[in-house]
């Protein structure tokens, strides 16, 4: 018994409905598919960079190095690092000794499970199996959630630029591929700065703790820090008071893989929900208007 | 008129047409034409000169008043039109249907504007299409990148039907009505996806927020608080649709509106405060400061106040008191989401940030703009007549009243 004007039709209803659950499914399965792809593993012979903090006398080899091989310009004198220059070599007074300074390195640290990496929309910066963080610039769309994300505030921006890119240190990767070393370690001429396989270094930071307790506070910043990094330090003065980040122990993308794992759950139960909340009103308005239910207006 | 003129001196002539010609546009069109052309202007030297060159932005912050006020504000404001939606063609209160056509167009203009700030945000606009094609499925941006796409273009066809009715395309609104159930469905999940997705966005900065901002539950927060924002939005939107276009929505329809907003408020508040008891923070532990302040300020007089102006009904009843109650809310909205993204971030960084002139006449600009395409669509299409052609429950609704309730007529 056909009606003119009739409300939507229960079997239209779920029509749609079924449409809508294929789409998301669809999309969900597509987006676990990508998921499951986790993030590296701390994989043990992935190479790492351990920087001594007692052996640095601040000459800035470092500096000169980087920039010559990537080709920046600029003041190597630079405490922090920017857009132009991605290592610096900042001075810091030791607290309570006013003529004792340290020379603190700062780069990006290469996360083994890097929050940027987490973060960047479109894949620009991924972890390699080596061990660096690489930067894929003509992927870039600018968004600076990298900048947001990283707890070690390493990704820097190229603001004097209508065009800018993202900017951190590249852990030499172009030169690890061809078999040589990064240019920083190879110009450091006291051996503050250490190339090697980062389980090795490791165990080399341990060992100088073990031997030399008196010399060195007993942690290595980069072991657990944000997931741990391939980069590692020790220090004789407290890390928090050189200025060094307070990072818990989590990577910080650990935070919201779960929160994205949960989307096309969401997004179903959004969906199933409001169809039914629709099905049953639908049912009422019917039976309000005195009618049988709409589903049923077209059997015989 | 013609006759006078033909006597007057030419100067005083086009000193008097110049003069009509305002009059007809609108002393207030005309402010809103100028701020929104300081704002291309602005938006031009922004993406000649660049980010560093336009705005305070810094390494120290990367994001700043574009992000917190023109997308995570901007999309907070545009939830009326899911929650509207969703009440009249999925909970079937069809007595709403008034507001959701206005409520669709503020919400599909406010994802257009949150479209236009981003592509002033980000440093390579050219690249925004960048994450259709390449994917990073961890990414919470990716997840806004894509909602914003998906739901800008569920609005699009949400609202289509007034603009094929003011085209005179009758069979094309018809066409898109009859599927306009699955459409708002659609709406409300990517909706609730976007506005969640806007606070997962910061969890990823667990070592860098303060904790009066930082939960795991911020997703939550800012789907609760958008729900209330939305609400508040279609309050404002349609005393302002009565004032200018004389578009009047009876009483009845705007205090089952704020009936609804206390339980909302009251629902967001409670969060919070639960949230903070629970995590061992709030802005009743330790001394006064901006942040206690700011976080004590936005559940208190963004929340708590207009729940209890509104929950009395004698004061519910008030048009005034109701106006007021919604900019609470609005600002207090506005307020959580410059909070939480830029205030939240002020102790980790080591130097201090304020926007620039420009990034405020970018923000007023797009808002301007944003109006004036309002106007426009309230002028010429017909956005506040009820529909030609009803949808098919609305039409149900009609046929029940003509034959149930009046079967004598």
């Amino acid at each position: 018994m056909p009606h003119a004007g009739a409300p939507i039709s229960r079997r239209a209803l779920l029509a749609q409905g079924a449409g809508i659950v294929v789409f998301t499914l669809a999309g969900g399965a597509a987006s676990q598919a990508r998921a499951s792809a986790a993030p590296p593993d701390a994989a043990d012979d992935a190479f790492g960079m351990l920087v001594d903090l007692t052996e640095c006398i601040g000459c800035r080899s470092c500096v000169y190095a980087c920039q010559e091989v990537n080709g920046w310009r600029g003041d190597p004198e630079r405490p922090e690092p920017d857009g132009e220059q991605w290592t610096a070599v900042r001075e810091v007074a030791v607290p309570g000794h006013p003529d004792e300074v340290r020379y603190v390195r700062t780069q990006c640290f290469h996360c083994l499970d890097p929050a940027c990496a987490s973060a960047c929309p479109v894949a620009a910066l991924r972890k390699t199996p080596d061990g660096p963080v690489a930067y894929e610039a003509d992927r870039c769309i600018g968004c600076r959630y990298c900048m947001v994300a990283c707890p070690f505030h390493i990704p820097r921006y190229q603001w004097d630029r209508a065009l800018p890119l993202v900017a951190k240190c590249a852990f030499c990767a172009r030169r690890l591929a061809a078999g040589e070393i990064p240019a920083c370690a190879e110009a450091c001429p006291t051996g503050a700065t250490l190339f090697g396989k980062r389980s090795e270094l490791v165990a080399q930071a341990r060992r100088r703790i073990r031997e030399h307790p008196d010399r060195y506070v007993d942690r290595i910043y980069g072991a657990v820090e944000a997931g741990g990094t391939s980069w590692l330090y020790l220090s004789d003065v407290p890390f928090e008071k050189l200025g060094f980040p307070a990072v818990g122990a989590s990577a910080p993308g650990e935070f919201t893989r779960p929160v994205m794992a949960k989307v096309p759950a969401v997004a179903l139960g959004v969906a199933g929900l409001m169809a039914a909340v629709r099905w049953l009103e639908g049912g009422r308005e019917a039976g309000e208007a005195g009618r049988p239910p709409a589903g049923k207006e077209r059997e015989p | 008129m013609k006759e006078l003129a033909q006597h007057a001196a030419p100067g005083t002539m086009v000193l008097r047409g110049l003069s009509e010609r305002v009059a007809s546009i609108g002393w207030g069109r005309l402010v809103l034409w100028a701020v929104a052309l300081s704002g291309a202007a602005a938006m031009v030297y922004r993406l000649g000169w660049g980010l560093g060159a336009s705005t305070n932005l810094s390494d120290d912050w990367p994001w700043g008043w574009w992000i917190a006020v023109d997308v995570m504000g901007g999309v907070a404001l545009a939830a009326g039109a899911f929650v509207v939606a969703a009440w009249v063609h999925v909970f079937g209160r069809h007595r709403y249907e008034v507001l959701a056509k206005p409520a669709v167009l503020t919400g599909f203009l406010g994802y257009l504007m949150v479209v236009v700030g981003l592509l002033m945000d980000i440093g390579r606009p050219y690249r925004i299409w960048h994450p259709i094609v390449m994917w990073q499925p961890h990414s919470v941006m990716f997840e806004v990148a894509w909602c914003v796409m998906c739901y800008t273009t569920v609005l699009a066809l949400e609202f289509s039907p007034v603009a094929f009715e003011g085209l005179g395309w009758r069979r094309a609104a018809r066409r898109v009505r009859r599927a306009i159930v699955p459409l708002v469905i659609l709406g409300v999940m990517f909706s609730t996806l976007h506005q969640s997705s806007l606070g997962s966005l910061l969890l990823i900065a667990p070592y860098r927020m303060n904790p009066l901002w930082y939960s795991p539950l911020l997703p939550v927060f800012y789907f609760a608080s958008a729900v209330a924002a939305g609400l508040a939005t279609v309050q404002l939107e349609a005393s302002a649709a009565g004032r200018f276009y004389g578009h009047r929505v009876g009483s009845a329809l705007m205090e089952g509106l704020s009936r609804g907003l206390v339980w909302v408020l009251v629902l967001n508040a409670a969060l919070r405060v639960a949230d903070w008891v629970v995590r061992g923070t709030g802005p009743w532990m330790g001394p006064v400061t901006l942040e206690s302040a700011l976080a004590a300020a936005e559940v208190g007089l963004g929340m708590l106040v207009p729940a209890a102006l509104l929950a009395v009904r004698s004061l519910r009843r008030r048009s005034a008191v109701r106006l007021w109650a919604a900019w609470m809310v609005v600002a207090g909205v506005l307020m959580n989401r410059i909070d939480s993204s830029l205030v939240a971030m002020r102790q980790s960084a080591s130097s201090a940030y304020w926007p620039s002139v420009l990034e405020f006449v970018v923000t007023a600009g797009i808002i301007a703009g944003g109006m004036l395409a309002y106007d426009c669509v309230a002028r010429h299409w017909p956005l506040f007549e009820a529909a030609a052609e009803p949808t098919p429950e609305r039409a149900a609704a009609e046929h029940h009243r003509k034959t149930v309730e009046a079967p004598a007529s």
